[in-house]
């Protein structure tokens, strides 16, 4: 398991490539640095996966719900070996495997095509039943955005995850409070979201989802529950360590202009962990 | 006794228990319904009830099939392909998963429950999917061929059962192969290609149309989707007009697959059975076939009309 202190730097390289890759080709900057902390965690020092084999049967997998976040998740791929770090460069463009919502069958990593928001937690239950009746002990984390659980069909696969105590299934909800046409509160509320889980049959777990330590063990205790699905809450910041994107729902799916991403860059600050990409 | 498309399939997937590991099944509390129950009391480790929740049925039975399983997902028509088609699209056809969506009430013989449950849409919006195979299987014996070989092949398989027993009409016309058309009757005037619960219908046209002297070639086309381009336009060759029949409307199933071979390759005449733009109401299902067009006198006058329309 790497530091506290590497994860960090990763998490930075994350926020980077985002940044770059948004201002050169388009894309949805700020759910994606915000999920760069837990993303860089889960990549690098949580899940059992191989790059070189990522069919591997018993890995743990990934399924991005919130598709339109996917720069951060490529980031991750690219960054862990998945792919060629200079590939990155492709995203949003004609004959890419780096599609503007994640492409399962172009992209080894993706566990599923998504971006049709609500999705996701159906096919991750599915492949918690498909582990478990192979008896491979894997995990399966779900990432959702906050404005996502709007969806119908994901209270659907809260229920059924609920039913069938998938306690190797991770559910993480970025609770920015930030949707397309504002703030949650105001276009739909979703709160109180912990009771709502509680009330499924759910562990729920609240953090503060930039604090690296609270991530940590917030994955510490998932790990360690056998009886029930784990949702963690974890409040996020939209564009966090990027001053004027920070809560502000334009960002969600807008990028920024050459002049306002040198500004993010050193705003976000260097990295340790590997190099900018060069355009 | 005659059986229909969903005993036939019941039958088969408890085989398929028996002799393919990876088969497992999903339903959304219609297990009895869609006969499926079988399957889940021999083998309930490998069935999943997922309750009255079609989206999530179909997203689960995509992370199964990511896993490596075979998942029939099933339910009613009108609730996978309709209520879940976007599910179908991403989850299923988009990731190229292994699903199988298996439903049955498919059509107007789904009778007494009526139009809300009547799917006639359903055939053209999987139709349209990529990377889908749409099966609709004439009978009892060939939703059993049909489910075991949907089980075969890889990838999202739509298989459109029927409710009503109807007589059995395709064995012994060699083995059942996907996007492959089995000929059920040699004629020299007209073809009359025909799916599912229609095929009994087009059987007993052609013997009405045979009373008069005229000889009613006669397929059943199967697999609606990929379709059986060489047979259509074999039979567009030696009989020169078609008339298509389908237990769903006239746009976008059977008749529109029919229509883009023939445009494209052989324009002759073309008549299609079907329901026109319309929605079907309560009933038996022999009186709504009858009210709605689809009975085997009107594919007799469509197929007269198609033989004038040769001529002229
Ligand atoms: C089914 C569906 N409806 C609408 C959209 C369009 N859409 C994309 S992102 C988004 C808002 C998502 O908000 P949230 O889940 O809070 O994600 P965040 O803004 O935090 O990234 C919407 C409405 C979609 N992708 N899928």
């Amino acid at each position: 398991m790497k530091s506290i202190n590497e994860i960090k730097e990763i998490s930075t390289r994350i926020k980077r490539d985002v940044i770059q890759l948004t201002s050169h080709n388009t894309g949805h900057p700020g759910g994606a640095i915000g999920a760069a902390d837990i993303i860089a965690e889960l990549y690098f020092s949580r899940m059992n996966h191989d790059p070189k084999n990522p069919d591997k049967e018993d890995r743990d997998r990934f399924v991005l719900s919130n598709g339109h976040i996917c720069a951060a998740l490529y980031s991750a791929l690219a960054r862990s070996g998945y792919f060629p770090i200079e590939e990155l460069k492709t995203l949003r463009k004609i004959n890419s495997r780096l599609q503007g919502h994640p492409s399962r069958k172009d992209l080894p990593g993706v566990e599923t095509s998504s971006g049709p928001l609500g999705q996701g937690l159906s096919i991750a239950n599915g492949m918690v039943l498909g582990n478990r009746l192979k008896n491979i002990n894997a995990k399966v984390y779900c990432f959702v955005g906050d404005g996502e659980i709007q969806e119908g069909q994901i209270w659907e696969a809260v229920m059924t995850a609920g039913h069938y105590k998938l306690h190797e299934l991770c559910l993480i909800i970025s609770w920015n409070d930030i949707q397309i046409d504002g703030r949650v509160k105001d276009v739909m509320n979703i709160e109180p979201i912990a009771d709502k889980f509680k009330a499924f049959g759910w562990n729920t777990l609240e953090i503060d989802g930039h604090n690296l330590h609270q991530i940590r063990a917030a994955f510490d205790l998932f790990e360690q529950f056998d009886n029930a699905p784990t949702v963690i809450i974890a409040r996020t910041v939209i564009g966090k360590g990027v001053s004027y994107m920070e809560h502000k729902p334009v960002w969600h799916g807008k990028a920024p202009s050459l002049e306002e991403a040198e500004v993010a860059l050193q705003e976000i600050g260097p990295s340790s962990f590997g190099e900018d990409l060069v355009f | 006794m005659q059986l229909s498309g969903r005993d036939g399939f019941g039958r088969a997937l408890l085989e398929l228990g028996e002799t393919n590991e990876k088969v497992v099944a999903l339903c959304a509390d219609l297990a009895e319904s869609i006969r499926v129950h079988y399957f889940a009391e021999k083998y309930p480790q490998r069935y999943f009830q997922i309750g009255i929740a079609e989206q999530d049925l179909i997203g689960t039975a995509a992370g199964l099939a990511l896993t490596g399983f075979i998942p029939f997902a099933t339910t009613y028509a009108v609730f996978a392909a309709q209520r879940a088609n976007e599910q179908i699209r991403l989850a299923a056809c988009y990731n190229n998963a292994n699903v199988k969506i298996a439903v049955s009430h498919g059509g107007l013989t789904c009778g007494e429950d009526g139009a809300s449950h009547q799917a006639l849409e359903d055939i053209a919006s999987m139709r349209v999917m990529p990377n889908m195979t749409v099966i609709v299987p004439a009978d009892a014996e060939e939703a059993y061929e049909a489910t075991k070989a949907a089980a075969e092949v890889y990838g999202p398989v739509y298989l459109r059962l029927g409710r009503t027993p109807v007589p059995v009409h395709t064995q012994g016309f060699g083995s059942f192969e996907i996007g492959k058309a089995r000929k059920l009757r040699d004629g020299s005037d007209v073809t009359l290609i025909a799916a599912g619960v229609m095929v009994d219908k087009a059987i007993q046209a052609s013997e009405l149309l045979a009373q008069e002297g005229i000889k009613a070639s006669v397929i059943n086309m199967h697999t609606i989707k990929p379709i059986d381009t060489d047979t259509i336009i074999r039979e567009a060759q030696t009989t020169g007009c078609i008339v298509t029949a389908e237990e769903h409307s006239i746009i976008g199933g059977l008749g529109g697959a029919v229509a883009e071979v023939l445009s494209e390759n052989i324009p002759v005449p073309l008549v299609r059975v079907g329901t026109k733009d319309t929605f079907g109401e309560s009933g038996e299902p022999e009186a709504l076939l009858t009210k709605y067009g689809l009975a085997a006198s009107d594919i007799v006058a469509a197929a007269r009309k198609a033989i004038s329309m040769k001529k002229s």
